[in-house]
């Protein structure tokens, strides 16, 4: 049992942290020691471990950025020993636990690197080109109130399951870290297959995808070139498939574009 | 102060309709003269600031996180409440109204809760618009699920990530009206302050937290949508932010704060494993549709399995004790929360717990999986499952589950009238941040539901009202109390960073934890609650003269951010604390040990305690004066809760 589990020795553990005043300096790894880390810790309470300690020296904290700790709210956003969100698959950094690491082992935890995800301090990036490249069509456009009974839009089980799994991103940027490229095409096209799949999102189904993809490219994000990093390391599985859809749906939008504009 | 609620006048299903019509509309030309603030982002805030620009209005918003997308709404599991009766069993929006009632223990407002369940409906409208996508049937028609509290199937669901779907529904309105320019976003943004003109609520101080910039921002009204107080506690389901800072200080500049001591004890969250622990995950309510709760029969063998001397699957059938369907018959598994987690607590008391620390029970799927396969099971609960292994490396397909009670949601808030306007004129308070809808105990599925209901469907209303009556002219941060109250802001961080101490900001705030679960957690009593505000002052006095905070303002500084919350905590414990002793009865989730029935049920006192306790704040360690809202039921009959 969990916190039980007799086997469960401490450990001890070096880490290698990315430290970074903000965004205009430069950074560097420093190297730090945690002893005695039980491994039913998850990852970010090692940190907390390591962080009280610093403060209790008078150093400053490494920052970091999560929030739920649940693997839902997308914020913590660690890559450690060279992978997003570190060894274990289909898991975001707070949902990584120390039992799968060992006794000695030598930790490397780093911020995201893209260009559009600048440093704010240590491991905190800015993750706001994601935000605009939602503001750019990502949504249905209804205002609140007179639309139809919930019901009078039928939907086919599997199209709202496809939906659904599309629908999961968490929108953390693991897929961009991943990318040699820093390409954003995952986080992409998981927005424009959700609202392609659905009969609501019918109308806007062109625009949104031009206009999505145009705001990805004017922040910077790399092109995709179908390695497939970015779905191998997605925390919550996105399909790679949904690129492929994103490249139809883009495609077919520009051969026959709505927008005049 | 007279606290007076608004409640429109005549019978209680036309209220909602008759204020609406009589409430004072601001002509569309003139919304754009108007500036609204809205600080948080998660389902309420969201979904009032997207409405709000919708209509018109210039709406400035607020979010601590890197991005709108990440409030704690996204967290909630489960599902949403709507009286839809889709499923042709027996639901209206009297008998949601009547469960809203009943599950709360009778300590709500009945013109507020029946407008939550008249407008449920809408929000499924609205959210199935949006492109939400809800969980459906193969004639792809929307499907349903049972939440405890209810006999009905009224719980509109997307796996176990509704919060999650619900709040990109409104992350997405929120972000075309951004892309429009009629919402301005600050994100990595805090309220620090409220600030006061004339009487009225006309701004906000915020914190930058990259930066540290301190920044004033006038409108003529300001929202609060920020969120409970859970973590309090410390260990909470909450996230690690989520904080009463925003709330905490309008209650210190005038706004009167609404029975504290109403928390929501989940039953079903993973236990503690040990002393490092940053959080507590909930294992949803959804899976007591499916999922048994047992503890051993005797003593004797919860100690074997605790020493690890048996497995949990070679205990037999006969030795199995399922108490809550034992004890329930009606509702089985599926009681209201409060009544789970005492019942939890009462077998782990006994000695019949499990788990190394034995403060647990089981949660067993085998019947479920028996029936419809591993397969079927991980359709309805994949993501749960799943999240159980990681956290506690124990497969729930092949055991039964560990869970215990866990604080999760806080039914108290900012009072609030029938407009939501808190006692500050101007001043709003939506979703977990009032008190309004739950009573003493919140049913689930009914938190997503009452913040998109605040934010979608009653706040665009009731504002407006208020709007309509304020002179169109353009608001300003030139009055002094901007000056002043950013004052204060600046101070207070300098005091903060001065202290030099030797204890950290989470050593407080983990010592005010422990403090308020011991003695203002599950069960509670006179003589516990006087210690633990003895307690809490000392931690508080300790706070200010040993307190370490490094690094400057002028950038992110995560521990600067940390204290400043945790000193709005100790004040706030106190308060909770304060307000727990004076309610000399047990209700929904407040359980005083001394007032029970000789079954160990919550023994209401409705002669002298059917009332809202509305806390004034006089001062830095004054105490606080209490004002009553007699709560008046003319539409159900108040009897002992019986869900047996």
């Amino acid at each position: 049992m969990a916190g039980s589990n007799p086997n469960a020795k401490p450990m001890n553990l070096t880490l290698k942290v990315w430290r970074q005043k903000n965004r205009q300096t430069q950074g560097n790894i420093v190297d730090y020691q945690v002893r005695d880390i039980s491994p039913d810790m998850s990852f970010l309470e090692m940190l907390d471990v390591l962080n009280e300690d610093l403060l209790r020296k008078g150093e400053e904290p490494v920052a970091f950025d999560h929030d739920c700790r649940e693997g839902i709210c997308g914020s913590c956003n660690l890559f450690i020993n060279g992978r997003a969100h570190g060894p274990e698959p289909g898991t975001t950094t707070c949902q990584l636990h120390m039992r799968k690491f060992s006794d000695g082992d030598t930790i490397t935890i780093e911020p995201w690197r893209a260009e559009a995800f600048p440093v704010n301090k240590d491991l905190s990036v800015d993750r706001s080109a994601f935000d605009r490249i939602i503001q750019a069509g990502g949504y249905v456009s209804v205002n609140t109130g007179g639309v139809p009974d919930a019901n009078e839009i039928p939907i086919p089980k599997s199209i709202a399951d496809q939906a659904f799994d599309a629908a999961t991103c968490i929108g953390c940027g693991a897929c961009v870290a991943a990318c040699k490229n820093a390409s954003a095409m995952l986080f992409v096209s998981a927005k424009v297959s959700q609202l392609a799949l659905l009969p609501q999102g019918q109308v806007e189904r062109k625009t949104r995808v031009e206009n999505m993809i145009a705001q990805m490219d004017k922040e910077g994000f790399g092109a995709c070139t179908n390695i497939g990093s970015c779905a191998a390391e997605c925390p919550v599985g996105i399909s790679l498939e949904n690129i492929a859809i994103l490249n139809r749906e883009f495609l077919a939008a520009k051969a026959t574009s709505n927008n005049l504009a | 102060m007279n606290l007076d609620a608004k409640i429109p006048e005549g019978p209680l299903a036309e209220k909602w309709d008759k204020h609406k019509f009589n409430v004072k509309l601001v002509n569309p030309a003139n919304k754009r003269k108007y500036d609204v603030i809205v600080v948080g982002t998660g389902l309420a805030g969201a979904s009032a600031a997207a409405s709000l620009a919708e209509l018109g209005y210039n709406v400035k918003a607020f979010s601590f996180h890197d991005s709108p997308r990440r409030a704690h709404s996204i967290a909630a599991q489960g599902g949403i409440n709507a009286a839809k009766n889709y499923q042709n069993d027996g639901d209206s929006v009297h008998r949601l109204f009547y469960d809203t009632i009943k599950g709360g223990d009778y300590r709500a407002r009945e013109a507020n809760v029946y407008r939550l369940a008249q407008v449920s409906v809408n929000i499924i409208d609205q959210c199935v618009a949006q492109g939400v996508p809800f969980a459906r049937e193969y004639g792809g028609l929307l499907a349903n699920r049972s939440f405890g509290g209810a006999q009905v199937s009224r719980t509109f669901y997307a796996r176990g990530q509704t919060g999650q779907q619900l709040l990109l529904g409104a992350y997405s309105a929120l972000s075309r009206q951004i892309a429009y320019g009629k919402v301005k976003m600050y994100n990595r943004t805090e309220m620090l302050d409220l600030v006061i003109v004339d009487g009225q609520a006309r701004g906000i101080i915020t914190r930058n937290l990259i930066t540290g910039e301190i920044q004033q921002h006038a409108a003529h009204a300001v929202v609060l949508a920020t969120g409970g107080y859970g973590n309090v506690f410390y260990l909470s389901t909450n996230a690690k932010y989520s904080n009463a800072t925003a709330a905490w200080r309008a209650h210190k500049k005038g706004a009167l704060f609404a029975n504290p001591c109403f928390t929501q004890i989940h039953p079903t969250c993973i236990p503690v494993s040990g002393d490092y622990q940053s959080k507590l995950t909930l294992m949803s309510e959804s899976l007591r549709n499916d999922g048994r709760v047992w503890v051993p029969k005797t003593v004797e063998m919860a100690e074997r399995l605790r020493r690890n001397e048996i497995h949990v699957n070679d205990i037999k059938e006969e030795d199995r004790d399922y108490f809550l369907e034992r004890k329930y018959p009606a509702f089985g598994n599926l009681v209201p929360r409060d009544v789970a987690s005492r019942n939890a607590k009462m077998m782990c008391d006994e000695g019949r717990g499990v788990g190394a620390s034995g403060l647990a029970v089981f949660l067993d799927f085998s019947e479920i999986i028996k029936r419809i396969g591993a397969d079927g099971v991980s359709q309805k609960y994949g993501n749960l499952f799943a999240m159980y292994e990681k956290i506690t490396d124990e497969d729930p397909y092949k055991q039964p589950m560990r869970i215990y009670p866990a604080v999760h949601y806080t039914m108290g808030g900012l009072w609030v009238d029938y407009n939501l306007q808190t006692t500050v004129p101007g001043l709003y308070a939506t979703g977990e941040c009032n008190f309004s809808d739950h009573g003493a105990n919140r049913l689930g599925a009914s938190a997503l539901m009452q913040g998109l209901a605040d934010g979608y469907f009653v706040i665009p209303y009731t504002i407006g009202d208020y709007l309509a009556q304020t002179p169109p002219k353009p608001v300003t941060t030139e009055h002094p109390a901007f000056k002043e109250a950013e004052a204060n802001v600046r101070a207070q961080i300098q005091k903060l960073m001065s202290i030099n101490g030797t204890r950290t900001p989470d050593d407080f705030h983990k010592a005010l934890g422990h403090i308020m679960w011991e003695y203002c957690g599950m069960a509670r009593t006179a003589e516990g609650l006087q210690h633990a505000k003895q307690e809490i002052q000392k931690l508080r006095k300790a706070f200010w003269s040993d307190l370490k905070v490094v690094g400057v303002n002028e950038e992110l500084n995560q521990t600067l951010e940390k204290a400043a919350r945790v000193a709005d905590f100790l004040e706030l414990g106190e308060l909770m604390v304060d307000d727990a002793y004076n309610r000399n009865e047990s209700c929904g989730g407040h359980f005083r040990e001394e007032y029970q029935t000789p079954e160990g049920e919550a023994l209401r006192d409705d002669e002298h305690y059917a009332y809202v306790a509305a806390w004034e704040w006089r001062g830095e360690n004054q105490p606080e004066v209490l004002h009553k809202e007699n709560l008046v039921f003319e539409n159900v009959k108040l009897t002992q809760r019986s869900y047996k």
